[in-house]
């Protein structure tokens, strides 16, 4: 009977996993082809579409505007993200509760109306779109998120930390720097690195707030648009990679055990 | 006469509709030790934090070194404060956890480095500069706050229930040495506790808190044996209570009327005023050898074994509301069910007005 449950339970993982990652395993598989199409038969292994990414002048300068995208916009979304946790957590102010929902609703807002919105607002503020309104749209998005990250992480203990550093003759943006930054440091990375994964998938806002240059999504949805070939999936490859590398400095930055 | 070192006066304060200080006032001499003592809620921390500038007083003045202080932020205040849970700063070694605050100050590394060593061999921690905080032990951690908030020279260190997160032994250790120190350093030392042994070992000058209120203060000798509030006399050591009147008062001497019969004693309250006397058990005297003042029978319900004495706890068979605390030596033989006779000298008996 044990044993039977153990099998059916055992089978029931392999189920869930493989639903989760056999279209990724797929997609890598056949950005391994040989030939001009990602189906099968598997005729690799060859390294030539990911050469012909890398030729792609589009696509190339498509991934390094979307790493500038990622990394700045995080910088933005962490940098205010954490000021207003610190706001919230060492400050009775008016109506503290409705302004903290407020400020993490964005979260529960789908990204097409908030690009929507943005884009509403931007023509009628005169912002052409471009990168920089690709990158403010990402703020939206990922503030909520940091503000989150940051605020869980902010304990009571830390209060008496900051008030001893004042009550030693710091100036208040000494203890923020020099003490509550270097405290927080590992939730503001993992804001910072969330922010970034987040950031350097996204495309409904990329793809409404960009003209010219363009995201690396958005780059990928061009591309697809001339139908399969193993290329895209290459390209897919690539940006799961980098996720996969942001998601696992997140893990390490918040759930790393630290010596007590 | 000088001017105190810290004056404070008319002090109250509320936290919302709840009141925690009530017209506190209190001046300290410099080089001396206090101890605010008081059981939680007290106000005693409170009056700390108005101290220290974390908490701004909703009436009255705290004057420092004859400046008032009472709207100046900590950070440009000359105190400085040992936090109860150390509050050490865990990302910086030891060596710069002392030398923070000499770094706002603008002093050089060199000098700095040099200054936060001596700081820290005061303290008997001289090999824990590099050290991380979390490598320390929690009486390690003590001392690198008293180093840190020592090693800026302030004209008062407050210190919030210091050892209240130490076991036993540790907390009686570093008592000592707290007291060392403060006699070498001479600053003066303001701390906060609800131990009524460490107040009488620490301070040498002992305020007494209670709802808001200092009930009593002065040398800790003094407030031990004459406490002037019956608060005191309960909160500073254990006490037999007895109530009474005073039924006859002539010339200094008062007789007070109890029920365990008349009592003369010097005093100069009015006839008519109810009172409280107190004893302590070290002065309670148990069996035949009867002191002057007879306190009736006692029926002994309980005794414990202390070590270097017996506590006897006891019920007057005359009044079953009463109860004696009295200490005895461990050779004694009373035992729980004795009936004994209770008796005291009439210089040991405490007046508390009521």
């Amino acid at each position: 009977m044990r044993a039977l449950i153990r099998l059916v339970s055992g089978l029931y993982a392999i189920a869930i996993y493989g639903f989760i990652f056999l279209p990724v395993v797929v997609l890598i598989l056949f950005s391994l082809q040989a030939t001009s199409f990602p189906i099968p038969p598997f005729t690799g292994p060859s390294l030539r579409w990911y050469e012909a990414v890398l030729a792609d002048t589009r696509l190339t300068s498509a991934l390094v505007n979307s790493l500038l995208v990622a990394v700045l916009s995080s910088a933005v979304a962490v940098t205010l993200g954490f000021l207003s946790a610190w706001g919230f957590a060492r400050f009775a102010l008016p109506g503290s509760g409705l302004m903290r929902g407020l400020i993490t609703l964005p979260l529960t807002v789908s990204y097409l109306i908030i690009g929507m919105g943005l884009l509403v607002l931007f023509n009628w503020a005169g912002v052409p779109k471009s990168l920089l309104a690709a990158g403010i749209g990402h703020v939206v998005i990922n503030l909520p998120l940091c503000f989150a990250i940051v605020y869980s992480q902010m304990g009571d203990h830390q209060i008496n930390i900051e008030r001893a550093a004042r009550d030693l003759g710091a100036p208040e943006w000494k203890v923020l720097l020099l003490i509550t930054v270097p405290v927080m440091a590992p939730a503001i990375f993992a804001g910072f690195f969330l922010s970034m994964t987040f950031s350097w998938d996204e495309f409904v806002i990329s793809f409404l707030l960009t003209r010219f240059d363009t995201t690396l999504p958005v780059e990928i949805w061009n591309l697809l648009r001339s139908g399969l070939n193993p290329k895209t999936n290459a390209v897919g490859s690539l940006v799961f990679a980098v996720s996969i590398v942001l998601v696992v400095l997140f893990e390490l930055m918040l759930l790393r055990r630290k010596p007590a | 006469m000088t001017a105190p070192l810290v004056d404070i006066s008319s002090v109250s304060h509320r936290f919302g509709q709840h009141t925690v200080l009530k017209n506190v006032s209190l001046t300290i001499e410099p080089g001396s030790y206090t101890i605010l003592l008081g059981p939680s809620g007290s106000g005693k921390t409170t009056l700390l934090s108005i101290l220290g500038g974390f908490v701004m007083p909703s009436e009255g003045k705290v004057l420092i070194r004859g400046e008032d202080c009472t709207a100046v932020p900590p950070a440009k205040r000359p105190t400085t404060t040992v936090f109860q849970d150390y509050a050490l700063f865990p990302h910086m070694s030891v060596g710069s956890n002392v030398g923070f605050g000499l770094r706002m100050q603008g002093v050089n590394g060199a000098t700095r480095a040099a200054r936060a060593r001596e700081a820290l061999a005061l303290v008997g921690l001289a090999t824990a500069f590099d050290k991380k905080p979390h490598q320390l032990s929690g009486g390690q951690r003590q001392r690198v706050a008293l180093a840190r908030a020592l090693v800026v020279e302030p004209a008062v260190l407050l210190l919030d229930e210091p050892l209240g997160a130490l076991d036993l032994k540790l907390r009686r250790q570093m008592q000592d040495e707290l007291k060392a120190i403060q006699k070498r350093v001479g600053t003066a030392f303001i701390h906060v506790t609800h131990d009524q042994e460490e107040a009488m070992a620490l301070a040498d000058h002992c305020v007494v808190m209670n709802d808001g209120r200092i009930e009593d203060e002065g040398p800790p000798e003094r407030v031990y044996a004459r406490p002037a509030t019956r608060f005191s006399a309960t909160f500073m050591g254990e006490s037999t209570l007895i109530s009474g009147t005073v039924t006859e008062a002539k010339s200094g001497k008062i007789t007070v009327t109890t029920k365990l019969g008349s009592l003369s004693l010097a005093g100069t309250l009015p006839a008519g005023s109810t009172v409280a006397l107190a004893v302590r058990p070290e002065h309670l005297v148990l069996g035949a050898a009867s002191g002057p003042v007879a306190l009736g029978m006692a029926k002994v319900s309980d005794v414990v074994f202390q070590g270097s004495f017996k506590r006897v706890l006891g019920t007057s068979t005359t009044d079953p509301a009463l109860h004696f605390i009295a200490k005895v030596p461990s050779a004694s033989a009373v035992q729980p069910g004795d009936v004994v006779a209770v008796s005291c000298d009439a210089g040991d008996v405490i007046l508390l007005a009521d």
